[in-house]
């Protein structure tokens, strides 16, 4: 029964990381370093245990600025249970920040950016991939990365009309019908989303 | 040897064997494992309770361990995919575990269940630890406990700075609605200039290293920029959107913290797994190594009880015939 065991552990384990385009890099300690000051005082304080790692160890350390303007931008776009596009190297992105609709190319200034439910579109080429976000931040560094971090997203072929309509009117009407202030808020953010998710429908 | 085995046991047993006197004869009609048979021939019942009792635990536990892989290869997925979730965060902020601040939140994320080996033992040690290196004349540090097994360790010599418990997180599978209502919970609950999360993370199934990720009140993220360092470059950013650099900030902040929280309690959820996996695993391993040492004493027992039946009807028949 033992040998059933290691054959069902390996199993998972091998096929998840082959089967699967590996998003970030999720498993690789890339800089086996971490804080220096943080591990020396720690080992002063403490030092029969092993400092915990920290997760600048987790992760590929990201290239300097170029001096000339790169022609691609690379493109992470995350949820929380999924990385959509992990380095992916487009032309354009336009992002919806609570400004308006942003549009980023590759050199663009480092921006952080707060964004509102709205449509995100990923131009490559002559392809264009539209999805509708919930709502999250998207940082621009120097270095022409862009990250998305969104907490929902959706392609925009996989939204119903119908129920939006149905929801925009629900969520209405709870807003004329509210009491309270978070009622209020609550209400408030549902008809913003549904009116958002009927702009990307129509527009 | 099998009479000085006897001996050996015999004593041991004496007390719970009432001594009967049955002739040699009888005594093989009557089936060893019957009655007990006084000092010399030992009841290998005993022996054979034992085995059986181990022998049902060697199987819950190796039931156990299927049902830890099972719960491993389903959360697995779930943290890979959130791990993306981080990055962008620290790829913007930097990492900065040794910043120096005067309000010190640790949040450590245990268990609920038991049996998984040490790792929550290991997250308290380290939570422990870093209230010690992170409390100093001005400077304090505070708990935010998630998990039984963390909260009843704390609860023994930490019970003041205790700032909350949150048990129960995996009733319900771990999603991130549930996480970050958690993290509005906390946070408006607690007073923090840093958030220290010490959780287990999963590298491998027998490999889980305690982790410490730091994320920093908006305040304490301003300071840092201005006085350079890893933050240094954040004023280099524009911001778009909100009316001032604080809002956002105050957003990314709370951001921040939730997605780097349900990566946590995920990585946790899997090492819980992974580590009962290989508890239950030595755990079977050393009942089947019982197992055989107590059929080896099983069959010494019952060998010797059959030996001395037989000198006795050798010796009462030869006591006959001379």
């Amino acid at each position: 029964m033992f040998r059933r065991a290691t054959g069902l552990l390996a199993r998972p384990i091998i096929s998840s990381a082959r089967a699967r385009i590996r998003p970030f890099s999720t498993d690789l300690p890339a800089t086996e370093t971490g804080d220096t000051n943080f591990i020396e005082a720690w080992k002063k304080l403490v030092p029969n245990i092993d400092p915990p790692k920290t997760p600048i160890s987790f992760m590929q350390p990201r290239p300097a600025t170029p001096s000339s303007i790169p022609t691609k931008l690379t493109v992470n776009f995350v949820l929380p249970y999924a990385s959509e596009l992990a380095s992916k190297e487009v032309d354009m992105i336009i992002i919806p920040a609570t400004t308006g609709q942003m549009g980023v190319l590759p050199g663009h200034v480092a921006t952080i950016a707060e964004l509102k439910p709205g449509v995100m579109s990923v131009h490559e080429g002559n392809d264009t991939t539209k999805y509708f976000v919930s709502s999250g931040f998207a940082f621009i560094h120097a270095n022409s990365f862009a990250d998305v971090i969104a907490v929902e997203a959706v392609p925009l072929d996989h939204i119903d009309q119908s129920l939006v309509q149905k929801g925009l009117a629900e969520f209405t009407q709870k807003l004329s019908s509210a009491s309270t202030d978070l009622e209020k808020a609550e209400a408030q953010i549902g008809v913003d989303v549904h009116s958002a998710l009927n702009a990307a429908l129509t527009g | 040897m099998a009479m000085a085995a006897l001996r050996r046991e015999g004593r041991r047993f004496v007390p719970l064997i009432s001594p009967q006197p049955i002739s040699a004869v009888q005594s093989t009609l009557i089936s060893q494992e019957q009655a007990p048979l006084g000092v010399r021939s030992i009841s290998t019942q005993i022996v054979r309770n034992r085995m059986k009792s181990v022998k049902n635990i060697q199987k819950i536990t190796k039931a156990m361990k299927m049902v830890a892989a099972s719960k491993l290869r389903a959360i697995q997925i779930k943290a890979e995919n959130s791990r993306g979730v981080w990055q962008p965060f620290t790829a913007l902020l930097g990492d900065n575990p040794s910043v120096d601040v005067k309000k010190n939140v640790i949040i450590t994320v245990s268990s609920d269940k038991g049996l998984c080996g040490g790792i929550n033992s290991t997250s308290v040690k380290i939570s422990k630890a870093l209230q010690k290196l992170t409390s100093g004349p001005e400077k304090q540090s505070t708990y935010v406990v998630l998990g039984e097994k963390a909260k009843a360790q704390f609860i023994r010599d930490s019970k003041d700075n205790i700032e909350l418990i949150l048990t129960e997180l995996q009733r319900n599978p771990l999603n991130y609605t549930q996480v970050s209502v958690l993290a509005d919970d906390i946070l408006k609950n607690v007073e923090y200039d840093a958030l220290r999360i010490v959780f287990n993370k999963f590298h491998s199934v027998v490999s889980f290293p305690p982790t410490m990720a730091t994320v920093l009140s908006p305040e304490t993220v301003e300071r840092e920029s201005e006085s350079g360092g890893n933050l240094g470059e954040l004023d280099s950013y524009e911001i778009e959107g909100g009316e001032t650099k604080g809002e956002i900030l105050q957003n990314l902040a709370e951001f921040q913290f939730s997605c780097v929280m349900f990566n946590a309690v995920l990585e946790n959820a899997c090492s819980e797994q992974g580590a009962r996996m290989s508890a239950m695993d030595s755990s079977s391993r050393n009942a089947g190594e019982m197992l055989d040492r107590l059929t080896l004493t099983y069959n010494r027992t019952r060998q010797a009880s059959i030996t001395t039946e037989l000198i006795e009807i050798i010796s009462g028949a030869s006591a006959l015939q001379g």
